[in-house]
């Protein structure tokens, strides 16, 4: 929590208005949580419990059941992305060709861990199951642009271009 | 229908995408059109071609040209020279395909040649976003024959017949499976689609609904037919944004053409497809996990019995199949059981897709009969290992799986000697490992893997399998002893007796099968805290040979932590306290001064 503590939620009234109607949209769909969530993420970047409680309340799902199933799945994010968000994939191609030691290069050079958000709110890290681009590992995303075949000393070179 | 003299044909597979093929695709449209092509030369972006280590791909037909690595700035070279001046772009040819005057097809190319496509037979063929183009090769024509001519108990004997296995790991006869779901009694019955693919290396399901979604579409509207379902769901990975798309677009065009909804080809059958997106969890590949979570919660498995067969989805009968297992079934109803039996071994009919990654020349995606060799695979087919490596091992079936040593390669690939041998065939995960990869840490990789991806529900995985993980990093880190190894063996049996469902169950195979072909690499961490593939970093020492070392500095400079010292023109020297084994210096080194121990 001490984590969360740290974001301030910016939340806007017109973005309470899309997700109400995302909520009224699936009113008859069986098992529609999820889907909920996934288009709450989109509008807010993120699923604080600000958002948790709004969707609680309008779709009637207890706020415990909520929060379960956001902390469930590691698509859902209690903290904000960065303005560059990027991500390292560890899948087991990219993993046999050296992309743990291209994270660690990373956390290094931003000094934010797995899972954080640098204080500036510019970067944040994630480390990636496999996206299926296994021919050009090891590979990292920054947003949607995709670097591949990387080596450790290709890292300051990309990071440079966002700093 | 508009006639072309030339098609351009783009991958628009996510390993090409990666790679810019879509840039590569609208650089193409402008100089075709800058030179007024455009009633001649049609682009059409298809799937996946398989050799993604080559991406972005663009064949040029009717010549059949391979062009590999095509850069956006490469185009404008390819309008000019050959769809202009009909000269082939020698240097862009994929160059096994090269020849002096000419260009070899592509099935004469050893990365094609052993392969056959079945699952993956329109993927670089059609282009998956327009159905007509699925339709003019057979497509639906499958559907059509089973609801006008075939009664729901042929279809399920046709698929029995067969001999299919289910492609997502398990093996277990899909047209049992078939049989016991349309047997069980129910008002409502559902099938549906697991594409939560989650092997960490396998990419072989996103590429089918990348590339042909259409056929995993209608053979879902066959399985209905069969079983007696109205409602089906595929439940996706968020994190394929591309297959996502293609599917939605597919799913809407069928509604369009009346091939989905209601009263099909003028029979009483009524069936539609919802899309479900995962959001993460490795656990919902599961199949008891993955209708949980399509039910909204949290996806943890459920005991069996009751199957799904009996009690699957909001507690009906449901029907679940991988997308590849779906892939077969038109081919088969359109082909008969018979043509699709003769293909394999005799107990694994047809062919397997594999994603082939990690220390291999051509990864990508192949497709190839049961009862390949993993020589053939790994030698022909993947055109051997890189900088002149050795292979070790390949290991199979991700997290849940094992791998098959160099001294098994010519093991034939097929359900039941996979299994004899401590792997298994999985989803379709090949990764290629050389001697450079330590076998301890790639089992420590996996175990990670698990940890993390544990549920929680029951005991054995979320407890066991931390436990065996820290017993890893304890020998990876050089502390382990030889009695470790044992408590590694107990755990690991335990955890595979009494885990709840697939995903702790098979969690400890990556251990156990390491064990099993390389304990010495185990007893060398324990016993002399040494690594022979110089990965686990705690028992590595960066060395510079003095006599190799020219004092030219470089080293030094380079070095993140300024571990390194020496005067210029004399030999330097590397400080253990202070070096973080990051390996910067050595791959900087102009003179192979400094080596890893």
């Amino acid at each position: 929590m001490s984590n969360q503590a740290k974001y301030v939620f910016k939340g806007t009234p017109e973005q309470e208005q899309e997700l109400l109607k995302v909520i009224d949209k699936y009113k008859n769909t069986e098992g529609a949580l999820i889907p909920i969530l996934h288009e709450a993420q989109e509008i807010y970047g993120y699923l604080p419990l600000e958002v948790q409680k709004i969707v609680s309340e309008n779709a009637n799902i207890p706020l415990a059941e909520i929060y379960g199933v956001v902390t469930f799945y590691a698509q859902f994010s209690l903290v904000p992305k960065g303005e560059y968000s990027i991500a390292v994939c560890l899948g087991t191609a990219c993993y046999v060709k050296g992309s743990g030691n291209i994270l660690e290069k990373i956390k290094e050079k931003l000094g934010i861990d797995v899972g954080e958000c640098s204080e500036d709110g510019k970067f944040s890290l994630d480390a990636t199951r496999c996206i299926g681009a296994c021919g050009l590992a090891p590979v990292m995303t920054v947003n949607d642009e995709v670097y591949g075949r990387l080596e450790v000393k290709d890292v300051d070179k990309i990071l440079e271009k966002y700093m | 229908m508009e006639l072309y003299r030339s098609h351009v044909l783009v991958c628009g597979g996510t390993g090409c995408t990666s790679s810019k093929s879509q840039l590569v695709m609208e650089n193409m449209e402008k100089y075709i059109k800058e030179y007024n092509l455009d009633k001649e030369v049609k682009v059409v972006k298809t799937g996946c071609f398989g050799l993604c280590a080559l991406g972005p791909v663009v064949v040029v037909y009717p010549e059949g040209a391979f062009y590999s690595m095509v850069t956006p700035e490469d185009t404008k070279e390819i309008v000019e020279e050959h769809l202009l001046k009909g000269r082939i772009v020698k240097r862009l040819l994929y160059s096994p395909t090269a020849e002096e005057d000419d260009i070899k097809s592509l099935n004469e190319v050893d990365f094609y040649k052993k392969q056959k496509r079945i699952a993956l037979r329109n993927c670089g063929v059609i282009n998956p976003e327009i159905i007509d183009e699925y339709i003019a090769f057979d497509g639906y024509k499958a559907l059509g024959k089973v609801l006008t001519e075939m009664t729901p108990e042929q279809v399920v004997n046709e698929i029995k017949e067969s001999g299919l296995r289910g492609r997502g790991g398990g093996g277990f006869p899909t047209g049992l499976k078939w049989d016991f779901t349309a047997k069980a009694v129910g008002d409502q019955k559902y099938v549906a689609c697991n594409a939560d693919e989650g092997d960490p290396g396998a990419f072989m399901d996103r590429s089918i609904l990348e590339g042909d979604p259409h056929s995993v579409i209608e053979a879902m509207a066959i399985a209905a037919y069969a079983v007696g379902a109205n409602q089906g769901y595929i439940y996706i990975r968020a994190e394929y944004p591309i297959a996502v798309k293609r599917l939605q677009i597919a799913i809407g065009q069928a509604r369009e053409y009346g091939l989905l909804g209601k009263n099909i080809f003028g029979t009483d059958f009524c069936f539609d497809i919802d899309i479900r997106l995962g959001a993460g969890a490795f656990v919902c590949g599961e199949e008891t996990a993955l209708m949980t979570s399509i039910e909204g919660h949290r996806g943890e498995p459920r005991p069996r019995p009751p199957f799904p067969a009996v009690k699957g989805l909001f507690a009906k009968p449901t029907l679940l199949n991988n997308v590849e297992t779906y892939a077969n079934i038109p081919v088969i109803i359109n082909n008969g059981a018979k043509w699709f039996a003769e293909i394999g071994t005799e107990k694994s009919k047809g062919t397997k897709v594999f994603a082939l990654g990690g220390k291999i020349v051509n990864t990508g995606l192949v497709e190839i009969p049961m009862g390949t060799t993993l020589r053939e695979i790994v030698e022909e087919i993947g055109g051997g290992i890189p900088n002149g490596k050795k292979f070790k091992a390949a290991q199979t079936g991700g997290p849940s799986g094992g791998c098959i040593p160099a001294s098994l390669i010519d093991t034939p690939i097929d359900y039941d000697s996979l299994i004899s041998i401590g792997a298994m065939m999985g989803s379709g995960g090949l990764i290629v490992m050389d001697e450079t990869t330590c076998m301890v840490d790639i089992a420590k990789f996996f175990l990670e893997f698990t940890v993390d991806e544990s549920c929680g529900k029951c005991a054995p995985c979320r407890i066991g399998t931390r436990r065996m993980l820290e017993i890893l990093e304890k020998i990876t880190s050089g502390k382990g002893e030889m009695e470790d190894i044992e408590k590694l063996k107990k755990l690991a049996n335990g955890i595979k007796a009494s885990a709840l469902c697939g995903l702790g169950q098979t969690a400890p195979n990556p251990v156990l099968s390491t064990l099993r072909y390389f304990e010495d690499e185990y007893i060398a961490h324990v016993v002399d805290k040494k690594c022979p593939a110089g990965v686990c970093k705690d028992l590595l020492q960066y060395k510079i040979n003095p006599e190799l070392c020219k004092g030219c500095s470089l080293c030094a400079r380079n070095c993140p932590v300024q571990a390194i010292s020496g005067q210029v023109k004399s030999p330097f020297t590397i400080d253990p306290e202070k070096c973080i084994k990051c390996g910067v210096c050595a791959s900087s080194c102009k003179f192979n001064a400094i080596s890893k121990q």
